[in-house]
């Protein structure tokens, strides 16, 4: 007789998966665990602990954009298992790659023949981007300084006080100095008259940004090259400009296409552009251009070989995925020119409703111009009862991510919120924007002020009730400063890494 | 009296997509169209000129991962608009790349207290990986040397000359000499002593390889540690290791625990590996550990602080998104090591099935060793008529990518076909590919041979006594000449 016994792994088919025990115990952390799990479970395991993050679409913070058409999210799941190096494989996914390169090249006036291709390569963001072009620019002043037999050990790159943060990983792992033009209070973004000036022959290149990320600024690159060219005629120096328009890049050809800022001004040899920014792709992929080939040193090219064509390379990843670039090409052949400029209309339109929504309630300064990247910087006119941190904070509350900066130097003392206005930022989101942030400004008036802050500003009397009688009278400016400096130390925010 | 008109701008909602004007007209390459067109044709013409691209899972050149559960694929698009670098607004996904780290950190043996988290981040892919790994290693050569008062401007790496393009990148681009140990004929890997040999004191560190892109094989890093420690000790350099185990490191561990390769071996500093290879996530994600923090200059670290908790953060991509990483969690946890450990015995099974049915045809040698990644390289014991060029140019009709190889210096007589097996490549298909080289066989004996002919050609040409030529001549000759013709088609040993 043979005995049967039921094999009580159950857990599997029988209980739903809430029951099961893999939702009972912790979730592994720190080492693998030693046995599997049901695909269920792992899956709603996984997705439970992310309901925890926050919305993307009400990630105010950011640039990057979050929401694409369901066509191209049927693109992209298709090719998210091809390895876009492959390009034996995938010839045409590495066609469009170089599709979109001259598209872009073309959208700068890159001064390209008919028949020839632009110089360019996609890449993982606008860091790898910008990597790439300062390691052309490093080794073509190298190639020059060794022809002229001068030392090259001390290359620098000079830029406002106010790049990102990628500018700075770029000088610390290539070994360059960073010569920072600092920025004062009302002038947020880099002095061409002083970047000039700090050019000396160890300059590499000058390095101007189309969309600041505090400010959303567009840098005078017009008169950034005229006097380039000056001080060039001068000296034989010949140093080049490099545009960083990761976010300005999509918007100035459509929205201001007199501005005279890309390839068409004789100094600017490369141009990098975030594709996820106001390229309108996901997360993943950027651009970077180069004026022509002369403007890559050819021994940074690795040659692959493929069926008769050369194809060259240059990036710093290998292995990516290809769902971005396709995504990115999906968007230049769906919306075209007009789409493009439509939807940056858009934002603009939505840009300025904000804006008057936050100047009707009379307490906040805007410091973004009109002319620049859509979104809204806007400071408090007084600090003295509650910050921007603290809206900040409320604004939590509600659903929404409106992050509180303060500016790099010479302006530290200046604390800004800022809302950045993406394709999916609607009228009606903006709208409840504004009107949430009038129910936080009501309640923080309703709030007694936080004892703490004030007392930071006396000295070493202990008799607490009457100092604020003997507090030493400070302007608003003075006030302003400590408050910024007290919160930025007990909230530990970062202060001026942006993306 | 109103007067209607009908506005005819009509290829939207009537026609259906193939009979629109948009399927008409090539699509747009060198310049952004003027105007917007509708989704659903930018989506079927995209579509339709992508069916031309190579099937991934038929693509038998590549290790990178081609599949993934559909629940895990739910998982991807949801979290396909989430920016990984916003670590305040996503903290969970922030979190559960630290889980990675230190999961990976711990399979690699890594000598972490109970209460310490490891160093380690999550990359692009294993390009990133060791760039991050070597700028470490250059940096805190960089100190030393200033330290005693020593130049420090012409750093390098001891590797073997199997090393993937991106180390050559990485020398090119960060300044650093690369020292490679050429290879010999039936010796494939680096030789632990060579590469002792070609240390000096400006060597930043010897880079050992577990899992050759070529065949598959694990470098002797244990030979590698003994006597590197050596030589250490007479010269007082403090050369340290790293291991590149892109392929190898999400197969050791489950297949060959016993092999000491890793955190074990004292003098080994860092490791990388592709989370995308064997680590069994789609293309895009890679990880780096150091053994402590000590390893890790301190000066390369930027510190983001959010909410009070400081995240340094060292990796030279800023934005890119999280898919990958929330992947790479979902496969640790619903895996686990019993389900790892099945899928590469599993793998190592269907590359049995197909040595076998290779070495039943009688035609092949196989180049690559039981012990190591699951491929089989095999190349023709007899490529006088016919070469490994051809044979992979014809499995491509039958809808197989199998690429042909070169080897690198001093090899480069070998030429080798390589078969990559994947979790998805199943015994089925191992069979199927076994029929299909057959088949391929059968059709080239009974072509005439393209390089006899040329060679005949030459001779004639040069009215000269044909010189007996031994068996590796030949070879040289003809690979040489086969080289040469498809130079400008193929890659020959940048492989993936």
């Amino acid at each position: 007789m043979v005995v049967t016994t039921t094999i009580s792994d159950s857990d599997e088919h029988l209980h739903s998966t809430f029951a099961s025990r893999y939702a009972r115990t912790s979730l592994p952390k720190f080492k693998i665990p030693l046995g599997s799990m049901p695909k269920d479970a792992a899956y709603q395991i996984v997705k439970d602990e992310l309901m925890l993050d926050g919305n993307p679409r009400l990630n105010l913070a950011s640039f990057v954009t979050t929401w694409m058409e369901p066509e191209c999210d049927k693109l992209i799941m298709a090719s998210i298992n091809k390895n876009y190096v492959d390009m034996d494989v995938y010839p045409v996914t590495t066609e469009l790659q170089n599709r979109c390169v001259n598209m872009i090249a073309h959208l700068f006036n890159a001064p390209v023949g008919e028949s020839e291709t632009a110089v360019g390569v996609g890449t993982i963001g606008s860091s790898e981007a910008i990597m790439l072009a300062g390691l052309a620019f490093k080794r073509k002043w190298q190639a020059k300084r060794k022809a002229q037999g001068k030392p090259t050990d001390k290359p620098n790159i000079v830029t406002g006080a106010n790049v990102q943060v990628c500018w700075e990983k770029f000088a610390r792992y290539f070994e360059v100095e960073l010569n920072e033009v600092k920025l004062k209070e009302g002038y947020y973004v880099m002095d061409p008259a002083k970047a000039v000036e700090m050019v000396d022959e160890n300059t590499i290149c000058v390095a101007a940004i189309l969309g600041s990320t505090l400010t959303g600024e567009f840098e005078d690159v017009k008169l950034l090259n005229e006097l380039l060219s000056k001080k060039n005629k001068e000296t034989g120096w010949d140093t080049p400009i490099h545009v960083d328009a990761a976010s300005g890049g999509f918007i100035a050809p459509f929205l201001h296409p007199e501005l005279e800022w890309d390839f068409s001004l004789p100094l600017v040899k490369s141009i990098n552009v975030s594709g996820h920014k106001y390229g309108l792709v996901y997360a993943g992929v950027g651009w970077v251009v180069w004026r022509s080939k002369e403007d890559l040193p050819d021994e940074l090219v690795f040659h692959i070989n493929y069926l008769g064509s050369d194809q060259p390379t240059f990036t710093l990843n290998f292995s990516k995925g290809s769902s971005q670039i396709i995504a990115q090409y999906y968007q230049f052949i769906r919306l075209g020119f007009e789409g493009y400029k439509d939807i940056m209309e858009s934002c603009m339109e939505n840009a300025k409703l904000l804006k008057q929504g936050i100047t009707k309630t009379g307490k906040f300064d805007i410091l973004s111009k009109d002319i620049g990247v859509p979104l809204v910087a806007f400071s408090l006119k007084d600090s003295s009862r509650y910050t921007v941190f603290q809206i900040s904070e409320s604004l939590r509350r509600f659903g929404w991510i409106v992050p509180a900066y303060t500016m790099p130097p010479d302006a530290e003392h200046v604390a800004v919120l800022r809302v950045v206005i993406r394709e999916d930022f609607s009228h009606s989101l903006a709208e409840r924007l504004v009107f949430d942030i009038e129910k936080v400004i009501k309640e923080m008036e309703d709030l007694p002020p936080r004892v703490s802050l004030e007392s930071d500003h006396f000295t070493l009397d202990h008799k607490a009730d009457e100092q604020h009688l003997r507090k030493k009278p400070k302007n608003a400016d003075e006030g302003k400063k400590e408050i910024c400096s007290y919160w930025r130390r007990i909230s530990g925010k970062k202060t001026s890494s942006v993306c | 009296m109103v007067l209607s008109k009908i506005v005819t701008r009509t290829d939207t909602p009537i026609d259906c997509t193939f009979a629109s004007r948009y399927v008409q007209t090539a699509p747009p390459k060198y310049k952004m169209p003027e105007n917007s067109i509708p989704k659903e044709a930018a989506y079927q013409i995209i579509n339709d000129e992508l069916m031309l691209d190579g099937n991934p899972r038929l693509n038998l050149a590549s290790f990178v991962t081609t599949w993934m559960e559909p629940e895990c694929d739910k998982l991807i698009m949801d979290s396909i608009n989430k920016n990984y670098v916003d670590m305040d607004e996503y903290p969970v996904t922030t979190e559960l790349q630290n889980r990675c780290v230190n999961m990976i950190a711990n399979l690699f043996n890594a000598p972490l207290g109970d209460g310490d988290t490891a160093v380690g981040v999550g990359t692009v892919g294993s390009s990133e990986a060791i760039m991050l790994a070597g700028l470490a290693f250059k940096r805190k050569w960089q100190n030393k040397m200033k330290q005693l008062g020593k130049p420090c401007d012409k750093p390098n790496i001891v590797t073997g000359a199997n090393v993937q393009v991106c180390w050559e990148k990485f020398a090119r681009y960060f300044e650093v000499e690369l020292k490679e140990v050429k290879l010999s004929e039936g010796y494939y890997v680096m030789d632990p002593e060579k590469a002792v040999e070609m240390v000096d004191e400006n060597t930043i560190c010897v880079a050992a390889i577990l899992g050759s892109t070529l065949n598959g094989e694990f470098e002797d890093v244990k030979r590698l540690n003994d006597l590197l420690v050596e030589k250490n000790k007479e010269t007082g350099w403090d050369t340290p290791i790293h291991v590149d185990a892109a392929s190898g490191g999400f197969i050791a561990p489950f297949l060959y625990p016993e092999l000491e390769w890793d955190f074990r071996l004292p003098l080994v500093k860092s490791i990388n590996v592709s989370g995308h290879k064997y680590g069994l996530v789609y293309a895009g994600i890679g990880w780096v550990i150091w053994r402590n923090k000590e390893d890790l200059p301190e000066e390369l670290i930027f510190h983001i602080n959010y909410l009070g908790a400081d995240q340094p953060t060292f990796t030279l991509n800023f934005s890119k998104g999280s898919s990958q990483i929330i992947a790479q969690y979902y496969q640790l946890i619903r895996l686990g090591f019993e389900g790892y450990r099945n899928i590469m015995e599993n793998c190592q099974e269907n590359a049995l099935v197909l040595k076998a049915g290779l070495e039943k045809t009688g035609r092949f040698n196989i180049v690559s060793k039981d012990e190591g990644v699951p491929l089989v390289a095999f190349s023709l014991k007899d490529n006088s008529r016919h070469t490994e060029f051809e044979v992979s140019d014809m499995l491509r009709r039958s809808g197989w990518i199998v690429p042909a190889y070169t080897m690198p210096p001093n090899a480069q007589h070998v030429t080798v076909l390589r078969v990559v097996i994947r979790e998805d490549f199943s015994r089925t298909l191992a069979e199927r590919l076994v029929n299909d080289i057959e088949k391929v066989l059968v059709e080239l004996d009974s072509f005439p041979s393209k390089i006899t002919q040329k060679l005949i050609a030459t001779e004639e040409e040069h009215h000269k006594a044909v010189v007996k030529k031994t068996a590796i001549e030949v070879q040289r000759e003809v690979t040489n000449a086969w080289r040469k013709m498809i130079a400008d088609r193929k890659k020959t040993n940048g492989v993936c």
